[in-house]
């Protein structure tokens, strides 16, 4: 049995009443919920308040660089289909810089999990706008408000064809933890988006403002229609549905590579009669 | 002068010319023939001028000849433009309706002889026949090409080699090309290009992961991965860009799979945040750069040796790296095997910088010697590990237990960001001094394992030619045609061309009578760098630009000139 005490406590750099905290601990939750022991979970991030989040529990970590924990995550995976990966980071990272490698990620459908802490600006380099920034938030970069509308990233992994979609909150721990343990069990790519207040620079999306704005999905809302998916998932302005917006079930990426029917790569011998053999093809 | 025969194939792109040489090449291998062949091609699908050169000697070739004793014309385009470089003896294949009305043509009527789809045929038959090879060797590389279609198909097949064969037994005149006996008996020789060397090498070296991006010249190495990754237990996988390959490749290494990436300049250059985030973490992974002319998208299809200095200092902040690059087909795969296993012994990335010269030309080697590799494991020994486990433990030589995440109870924790020993993130300046001189100090592990500089004839030679990566083949062969008329040359090859180990090669230098750097870009790279860090000044250069290969006769020519000059 895994505690939640396994997964250890750390003095973190966050300001004081950040949205990250509840991610952090709903997380740890969510692991015990699943019963994994740390040593077979490995998270992976990028860089910024967010992606600090896998420095403080205890498991295997991958902190790479700015935007690209998703590539970095799909090779671990790759590599070792015995372990349980979650790549967590901002919304800055994984829809701003990694925009590419996010789609790409939802195209494919590995066994992983993706934490979007959602803060809607960028923490770290102190409060520019993010790719899912409200339109028109002034911030010192964007002293006209920012122009273009926000990035929603639930409808585009809808309309990618993502096998499963959530919206959590973190100041609703329960639901979250709740959440995020689905999207662990979830056999293929998972995403949860979360929406994430930061009390340093976002002072338009607040706990105040997501108590007001948020709601959660009814027991009618039925995740396997992709069109009743894709309506919920549109509505990101004024109401944000909370809850798994659309589940189904895709094959996963990893069974089209024979060698991971053998297990991990690093367990696997070279076989020199093969390549003896190989090699005669070329006389 | 030589004896050796220079064939070269053109027309467009679509019409068969490299099936024709690799056919021929295929036959002439085992009949234990030596042959260097290239290839020149231009970024299109079809139409365009490419050519498949094919050279055939007694002796071992390592390059092409300039100048033309057979050529096979597809279309009248390529007389135009090869007429300049044939010998007096040419002969010029080429069909009836274009061949040109000049002696050594032969004007063959290729309708008779066939279906269009079966000109290919036709002409290796007719090769077959100038050259004095037997039906035999031919017949059987068609077939094996056509080996899996019906028997109808290897019929008709048949049927024109046999008449083309018997055209050309009546209508080829009296020529001086018939091949000179075997040279070796070597049946079991593999005809390999540097591409296929490099995936073989790879694979023999431990490879288990490769993440890459489409681009030319490097992806015939991912393609001929690819086609045995499931037999050898590797995986492959194209990302979306080359950021995310190397970012996979890292992510694979971390979690035990050896791991390469395979690109050219371009690619390599969104490629290099990567290269640091490798050192940082010090996560072992193999980049292959096959070189191409730049900058930018360059002249993608020719060949060139000016991303020596991109490669030397790709990546912000400090760390060492080594650079190999390959000299042969031979190096090629050995080099690869050994970067593979240098990466992951000094916890580095190490790079195998390669062109498209050496990407597409191919010759008869004899089989690696699989002995003489020892197939890399990832990681460290968990049970050896004394608790807590710390990922970057300040060890005196630098290497930290690099343990698997996964695969025991401890945890690997691994941080792009200034780290602690355990892995966390750490602004401490004291630490920070400290981990900046456990990564550099495997400088001087990886200048313990340096590969030497070859050097090839005598010490203290009036003229050494010094060079690097691909260019030794054209090199060596001027070197030996220079001592063929009475000059003491000697030749410097460099196949690992950093870390630089002056010991290794200071005192030929300075003893040799004149240096020549021989390198194909046009600021000299590595002159400049030999001088960077043995304050030696190579001042006679010849540098090659134009996206060609170097050539013995280019060189000859060149070195006259930079003589006089
Ligand atoms: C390649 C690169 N570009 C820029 C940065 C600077 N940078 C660090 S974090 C960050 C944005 C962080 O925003 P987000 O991902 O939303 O995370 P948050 O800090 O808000 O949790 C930026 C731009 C970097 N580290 N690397
Ligand atoms: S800046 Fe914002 S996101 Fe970062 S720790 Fe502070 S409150 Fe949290």
């Amino acid at each position: 049995m895994t505690t939640i005490e396994d997964y250890g406590k750390y003095e973190t750099a966050w300001c004081p009443g950040c949205g990250n905290f509840g991610i952090l601990n709903a997380l740890k939750q969510a692991l015990v919920n699943c019963d994994l022991p740390p040593h077979r979970v490995l998270l992976v991030s990028g860089i910024g308040q967010a992606a600090k989040a896998p420095h403080y529990l205890r498991a295997n970590v991958f902190n790479g660089l700015h935007g690209r924990s998703l590539p970095a995550a799909i090779g671990a995976r790759l590599a070792n289909p015995e372990l349980t990966v979650i790549a967590e980071s901002g919304d800055g990272c994984l829809y701003g810089e990694g925009g590419n490698h996010f789609l790409a990620a939802l195209r494919r459908n590995l066994d992983l999990t993706i934490l979007a802490h959602d803060n809607r600006v960028y923490g770290l380099t102190k409060g520019q706008a993010s790719p899912t920034s409200q339109q028109g938030m002034v911030t010192k970069t964007q002293p006209h408000g920012a122009f273009p509308p926000p990035f929603n990233p639930l409808a585009v992994a809808v309309t990618m064809g993502a096998s499963f979609v959530a919206r959590g909150y973190a100041g609703k721990l329960e639901q979250l933890s709740e959440l995020i343990s689905k999207a662990i069990k979830h056999r293929g790519t998972a995403l949860v988006d979360i929406l994430q207040p930061c009390v340093s620079f976002n002072k338009i999306n607040t706990f105040q403002w997501y108590q007001e704005h948020c709601y959660e999905l009814p027991p009618e809302h039925d995740p396997t229609d992709r069109d009743q998916a894709l309506r919920v998932a549109l509505e990101f302005g004024e109401n944000l549905p909370l809850g798994i917006i659309y589940q189904t079930q895709r094959p996963l990426f990893e069974e089209q590579f024979t060698p991971l029917k053998h297990g991990p790569l690093a367990r696997q011998e070279v076989s020199r009669p093969k390549l003896e053999e190989i090699m005669q093809q070329y006389r | 002068m030589s004896q050796d025969i220079q064939i070269l194939i053109g027309g467009e792109a679509g019409q068969g010319l490299v099936t024709i040489g690799q056919l021929l090449a295929k036959a002439l291998v085992r009949s234990g023939r030596e042959i260097f062949t290239s290839q020149s091609y231009h970024s299109r699908i079809r139409g365009g001028h490419n050519t498949f050169a094919l050279r055939v000697g007694p002796a071992p070739l390592a390059a092409s000849r300039d100048n033309i004793d057979i050529l096979v014309a597809l279309n009248a385009e390529t007389v135009e433009l090869h007429q300049a470089q044939l010998t007096q003896r040419a002969l010029i294949i080429a069909d009836a309706n274009t061949a040109p009305n000049t002696a050594g043509a032969i004007p063959v009527p290729f309708a008779q002889l066939g279906p269009e789809k079966l000109w290919n045929t036709a002409a290796l038959a007719l090769l077959g026949q100038i050259l004095g090879l037997p039906t035999e060797p031919l017949q059987q590389a068609v077939d094996e090409m056509f080996g899996h279609k019906q028997a109808e198909v290897l019929a008709e097949n048949r049927k024109v080699m046999k008449k083309s064969r018997e055209w050309a037994g009546q209508h080829v005149p009296e020529h001086p090309f018939t091949l000179a006996d075997r040279s070796t008996g070597a049946a079991k020789r593999l005809l390999l290009t540097g591409n296929q060397a490099i995936a073989l090498g790879a694979l023999a070296g431990g490879l288990k992961f490769c993440a890459f991006y489409p681009m030319t010249p490097a992806t015939s190495i991912v393609i001929e991965l690819i086609s045995h990754a499931d037999t050898m237990g590797c995986i492959v996988e194209q990302a979306e860009d080359e950021i995310a390959a190397i970012n996979m490749a890292i992510g694979a290494s971390y979690a035990g799979a050896p791991a390469m990436v395979a690109t050219s300049g371009g690619g390599f250059a969104l490629m290099v945040e990567g290269v640091s985030l490798a050192a940082m973490t010090e996560t072992p992974v193999l980049v292959v750069v096959g070189q191409r002319p730049g900058p930018a998208t360059g002249m993608p299809t020719c060949t060139e040796q000016a991303d020596l200095e991109f490669v030397l200092h790709a990546g912000h902040g400090e760390f060492p790296r080594a650079i190999l690059a390959p000299g042969s087909i031979e190096e090629c795969w050995s080099l690869t095997a050994r970067a593979l296993g240098l990466t992951e012994h000094t916890q580095s990335p190490v790079f195998l910088l390669t062109d498209q010269f050496l990407a597409d030309s191919s010759r008869p080697v004899t089989p690696f010697d699989g002995d003489t590799v020892t197939p890399v494991r990832a990681g460290s020994d968990p049970q050896k590990v004394v608790p807590p486990y710390r990922r970057y433990y300040l060890t005196p030589d630098g290497l930290s237990p690099r343990l698997l995440p996964g695969l025991s109870e401890h945890l690997v924790v691994a941080d792009s960001d200034e780290h602690n020993e355990e892995g966390h993130l750490s602004e401490d300046y004291g630490l920070r001094k400290a981990m900046v001189e456990k990564r550099l100090g495997k400088l001087e592990l990886l200048k313990r394992q340096a590969l030497a500089p070859t050097l090839n004839g005598a010490r203290g030679a009036e003229l050494l030619l010094v060079c690097w990566g691909s260019s030794l083949g054209p090199v060596r062969e001027t070197a030996e045609i220079l001592r063929g008329q009475g000059q003491e040359v000697a030749t410097l090859h460099f196949s690992q061309v950093w870390p630089l180990v002056p010991e290794q090669f200071l005192d030929i230098l300075q003893a040799a009578g004149q240096v020549v750097c021989i390198e194909g870009n046009a600021t000299g790279q590595f002159a400049r760098l030999i001088r960077r860090e043995t304050g030696f000044a190579i001042d006679r250069r010849i540098n090659r630009y134009d996206g060609l290969p170097f050539t013995a006769g280019y060189l000859l020519e060149h070195l006259e000139k930079s003589a006089a000059a």
